[in-house]
């Protein structure tokens, strides 16, 4: 299967590099529209901040490519806040595929950012199946709220979106990468999904 | 629920793991890929491995180390030791590790926090703290323990969350070593008076040790590191041990 993972400086690019080779696939690290448009899977990771981010992803016009892509993309953590319509991390426009707000963890009584290993829960959709209850590893101060394209939950002060999906965009918080067996189990699922537009 | 973090410590030296005691006495425990693979495999919650190699040479070959742990690890890790630029962070990122955790180089020039969190985030970012009770106050001291500063400890660790690191990682040097229990009274008031993340070292002895710890403080994490690499208590046990006793763990 032809993989490619959209490369962008300071994320996590090289983590779910070597997640995939460790599943047995030989991802290719690209911003070039051409080789993205080309594959069969399509991983857009991310840590870091929102805006510098998007500067990058406008640079090089991947702003717009993105949202147009028809095969399966799995956006991890920041790439799946981008993936929404707007950030309040520093008042930053998203790519709009997900139709929600990413708004900053305020409770009093939480330690920011949420960090360390959480249970999914209400898992639907892509999820469904086996992967309720298991314990993913998040690192982030911003989430993405309870919405109509969530398909997993975990709970942090309050519940959140632990993954998203519509159509052929896959969205999760945690780092599977990062997420032991259990996280291997989920990035497999993705790889496994079909979507014909 | 959020559960508390176990975090085994992997001191490397020259491409092996050792463990100081006190600061001071190295045995040598094991391959650090493997043990760190075999940590994960027990349910360790994270890794953090630090480099206490002297020369520079050692160095660059700590780089290639952290490569092979990426490869190979599928939790999340943190590495530190001798880390004093923004390019040290960079290249141990762009080799897979998870976060990176910087001591000395942050006393001496506290803008290098602001830096390291504006370019690669706040969650990368965990300053060690070094302190022990000098009179009735807890004094930073930085260079493996060796040097005293003018820096107390809960000061220290607000201007050091006030510039943006994601987590703080303390240490009592006058508990590491002893196996007498963690430094509860610091550790909870820093618990308590933080909002970022507090990871606790030095005093682990026993399961009870880490029982008390997340009873008594609001402390995230737990790190230890001679327990683990010498069997004296197994991860999935002290698990077990936890959970039984209404501490979420994983």
């Amino acid at each position: 299967m032809n993989t490619v993972i959209i490369k962008y400086p300071g994320g996590n690019v090289q983590s779910v590099t070597f997640a995939l080779q460790r599943l047995g696939l030989s991802p290719v690290i690209s911003d070039q529209h051409e080789v993205i448009q080309a594959a069969d899977r399509v991983i857009f990771p991310g840590v870091g901040e929102a805006a510098t981010a998007m500067r990058h992803l406008r640079e090089r016009r991947l702003d717009e490519l993105i949202p147009r892509l028809r095969q399966p993309v799995l956006g991890i953590c920041l790439g799946m806040q981008l993936m929404c319509r707007h950030s309040e991390e520093r008042d930053t426009p998203g790519l709009s595929i997900f139709d929600t707000e990413v708004v900053r963890f305020t409770g009093k009584s939480i330690k920011v950012p949420h960090m360390g290993w959480n249970q999914l829960y209400n898992t639907k959709d892509w999820l469904k199946t086996g992967i309720e209850g298991i314990f993913a590893y998040f690192v982030h101060s911003y989430f993405v709220p309870l919405n109509s394209n969530t398909v997993a939950q975990t709970t942090y002060d309050l519940p959140f979106s632990a993954a998203l999906r519509k159509q052929n965009f896959f969205a999760v918080q945690f780092h599977p990468e990062k997420s032991g067996e259990a996280g291997g189990q989920i990035l497999q699922r993705f790889l496994q999904q079909e979507f014909q537009p | 629920m959020l559960t508390k973090r176990i975090i085994p410590c992997l001191d490397v030296k020259d491409g092996r793991t050792v463990k100081g005691t006190n600061f001071t006495q190295l045995r040598d425990a094991g391959d650090p890929v493997e043990l760190g693979r075999l940590y994960a495999q027990q349910g360790a919650d994270e890794l953090v491995y630090l480099d206490i190699s002297a020369t520079q040479e050692a160095r660059q070959n700590f780089t290639s180390l952290v490569r092979e742990v990426a490869r190979h690890l599928d939790i999340p890790f943190t590495v530190g030791g001798g880390i004093g630029s923004v390019s040290d962070v960079e290249s141990l990122l762009e080799a897979g590790a998870d976060k990176v955790t910087i001591n000395s180089a942050a006393v001496a020039n506290p803008d290098l926090i602001d830096e390291l969190a504006k370019q690669f985030g706040s969650q990368l970012v965990v300053v060690a703290v070094d302190a022990r009770l000098v009179g009735n106050q807890w004094t930073v001291f930085t260079h493996g323990g060796t040097r005293q500063t003018e820096r107390k400890l809960f000061s220290w660790a607000k201007e050091v969350q006030d510039r943006g690191a994601g987590e703080i990682l303390f240490t009592s040097m006058d508990h590491d070593g002893t196996k007498s229990g963690y430094a509860i009274d610091p550790l909870n008031k820093l618990s308590q008076w933080l909002s970022i993340p507090v990871v606790a070292s030095g005093g682990a002895g026993k399961r009870e040790d880490f029982l008390s710890l997340f009873r008594l403080t609001q402390v995230d994490a737990a790190l230890a590191a001679g327990v683990f690499h010498f069997g004296e208590i197994a991860l999935p046990t002290l698990k077990t041990f936890l959970a039984k006793n209404g501490i979420a763990v994983r």
